[in-house]
């Protein structure tokens, strides 16, 4: 049995009931990274980390071990949980895969980490991603690509595609990732894991390093709905160092998990099985929705009209926020600094040259160029005014509808190399998930079958604002249902 | 509005970005497709429509201006520059 590839609540019953102890997962979780990549059979590893914290990892489990044989309890308490490499961790590297960070080390603890920290868990590495979350397909690290593990051919998505590899593979059974335009989601559903991306606002943002601070949150990648909620349990919360941090109370999501879905309006949005997408992954989701139909949920056609623009409003709106963002790395005050420059410009543009990869330098230019004198109005706030009408598009739909059902992705993963040279094919790769992102409402991907070649598909249920509760009972049961 | 390698250069200048000649003639491609990608949005007829900078739930938070109990330390942040002398961070002289 390999104890890093059950879920937390199993975890939660074997540490509790000491069949096992948090040492033994974390020397599973040695076992199954190390195994993956020097064994002979996986020529190709999955390259899930970017650095593994294994001896300081040992330290805390020893340390659980020890409260747990004198009777502590906590939810947590002895589950080893990997990072994206965008967050920060006090004392540790975050590179968000970007030459540009090499030697930085943050200087404290994202608010997400501090409160799982205090739940138990124990941060055993970061994870590979698209640089600065900027991809689809994690080709895009400093630190190489990533694997799907059901298929090292293929891609596992991204921009978190290193934390849901990490899931898949059977790594660690949970991993924090970021959800800008669908960078949990979408990857969660080619790795065949599930991902939650919660309501901006719901968990702070603060020590999550910015892409789109109007788009970012954080949310986890698990083996199954329940684990979800419970991370969430610890992951939401208000944090009075992140104004856009909502104060409202934050309930027991796994409390309600097992309710019925009687009476459940399911909205259906037309413009979501759009051609192009593959049959297959019609199929599974279709058949997905059906299940939902005979557990007695109800379901109901409905319109999105402005669907067809999220993906240019979002390369707007994100890039324009990027570039902005990304300003502070400049070579100055930590990060890499070029070698000799003649002046203070010359010092921040050969900074940035040398260490910002080609996805980077292309939002970072486009954003600039939408925000520049002269394009401002026709560019950034006409993008923000269809934002507000892809917005309104949801708030008519949820006054009729309870739970909004989708593919998450239009395709199973695709092959390595297959977009990189395209931007505008990659970046409509995440045509379902950014829309949910723009209105700032949460989701989740679940698996729901196979598709092309095998490889997972997955089903996208999004809510209204701070509606996970709900969000997260329903994908349980579909969940049930499929299994 | 059409993208070309004088628009590549002079939004290469505003972003600090130094880039090669390879770079900016990708650039000047990739962006003017972008460009026309997104513009997709003009389609749309928006007069009396709020932009909406964030999502509809947000509100503005103020808080006292003084430092948080945790805030990080001077050494700490000097300890991650890449150059610092007398407590300051050192870049290239900037006043002649």
């Amino acid at each position: 049995m390999n104890l890093a590839s059950l879920s937390i609540a199993r975890l939660r019953k074997g540490l509790d009931s000491r069949e096992f102890s948090a040492l033994d997962i974390i020397d599973a979780v040695e076992q199954g990274i190390t195994s993956d990549s020097t064994d002979a059979a996986h020529a190709c590893p999955v390259n899930a980390f970017v650095e593994l914290w294994l001896d300081e990892a040992r330290e805390q489990a020893r340390a659980a071990d020890a409260r747990l044989a004198d009777g502590e309890r906590a939810p947590l308490l002895g589950i080893p949980l990997a990072i994206k490499d965008n967050l920060n961790y006090r004392g540790h590297r975050a590179s968000c895969a970007s030459r540009i960070l090499d030697g930085y080390r943050a200087t404290y603890t994202a608010h997400a980490l501090e409160n799982l920290e205090r739940a138990g868990a124990i941060f055993v590495g970061r994870t590979n991603m698209d640089e600065f979350a900027m991809g689809s397909s994690n080709e895009t690290s400093a630190h190489g690509l990533v694997r799907n593990p059901h298929d090292r051919s293929r891609i596992p998505g991204g921009s978190s595609g290193g934390s849901a590899a990490a899931v898949a593979a059977g790594f660690v059974p949970v991993a924090l990732g970021s959800d800008t335009g669908g960078s949990i989601r979408q990857p969660a559903a080619l790795c065949g894991v599930v991902g939650l991306k919660p309501t901006y606002g719901r968990v702070s943002r603060r020590g999550l390093i910015a892409f789109a601070s109007s788009l970012d949150q954080i949310g986890p990648f698990t083996r199954t709905v329940e684990d979800a909620a419970i991370v969430l349990n610890h992951l939401a919360g208000h944090d009075p160092l992140d104004s856009t941090s909502v104060p409202q109370a934050v309930p027991d999501y796994t409390a309600g998990l097992d309710g019925d879905l009687k009476g459940l309006r399911v909205g259906v949005p037309k413009e979501y099985f759009v051609s192009g997408m593959e049959p297959e992954v019609e199929a599974a989701v279709r058949a997905a929705i059906k299940r939902m139909e005979e557990m007695g949920a109800e379901i109901r056609e409905i319109s999105l009209p402005h669907t067809e623009y999220a993906v240019a409003v979002y390369y707007i709106v994100a890039t324009a926020e990027a570039s902005s963002n990304l300003a502070r790395f400049d070579g100055v005050r930590y990060g890499r600094r070029a070698q000799d420059p003649a002046d203070l410009y010359e010092l921040y543009a050969r900074s940035r040259g040398e260490g910002f990869g080609a996805e980077v330098k292309r939002r970072i230019m486009l954003g600039t160029y939408v925000l520049s004198s002269g394009y401002y109005d026709a560019y950034y706030l006409k993008a923000l005014r269809v934002r507000q009408l892809i917005t309104r598009d949801f708030a008519t739909a949820f006054a009729d509808v309870d739970m909004i059902a989708t593919p998450t992705s239009p395709q199973v993963a695709f092959a390595i190399g297959e977009k990189a040279a395209d931007p505008v094919a990659m970046y409509l790769s995440d045509i379902f998930t950014i829309s949910t992102n723009l209105a700032g409402i949460p989701g989740i991907s679940l698996p729901c079958g196979r598709g092309k070649g095998g490889l997972p598909v997955g089903l996208q249920l999004m809510a209204t604002h701070f509606d996970e509760a709900r969000l997260l009972q329903v994908a349980h049961r579909v969940e049930q249902a499929l299994r | 509005m059409a993208v070309d390698r004088t628009t590549v250069e002079r939004v290469a200048r505003l972003s600090r970005l130094e880039l090669s000649e390879p770079e900016k003639e990708a650039l000047t491609t990739q962006m003017a497709r972008i460009v026309q990608f997104v513009e997709k949005i003009n389609e749309l007829d928006t007069s009396g429509i709020e932009p909406l900078p964030r999502d509809a739930t947000s509100a503005n938070v103020e808080r006292e201006d003084v430092p948080h109990k945790n805030a990080v330390s001077r050494d700490e942040i000097l300890a991650l520059a890449p150059e610092s002398r007398d407590g300051s961070i050192l870049v290239p002289r900037v006043i002649e």
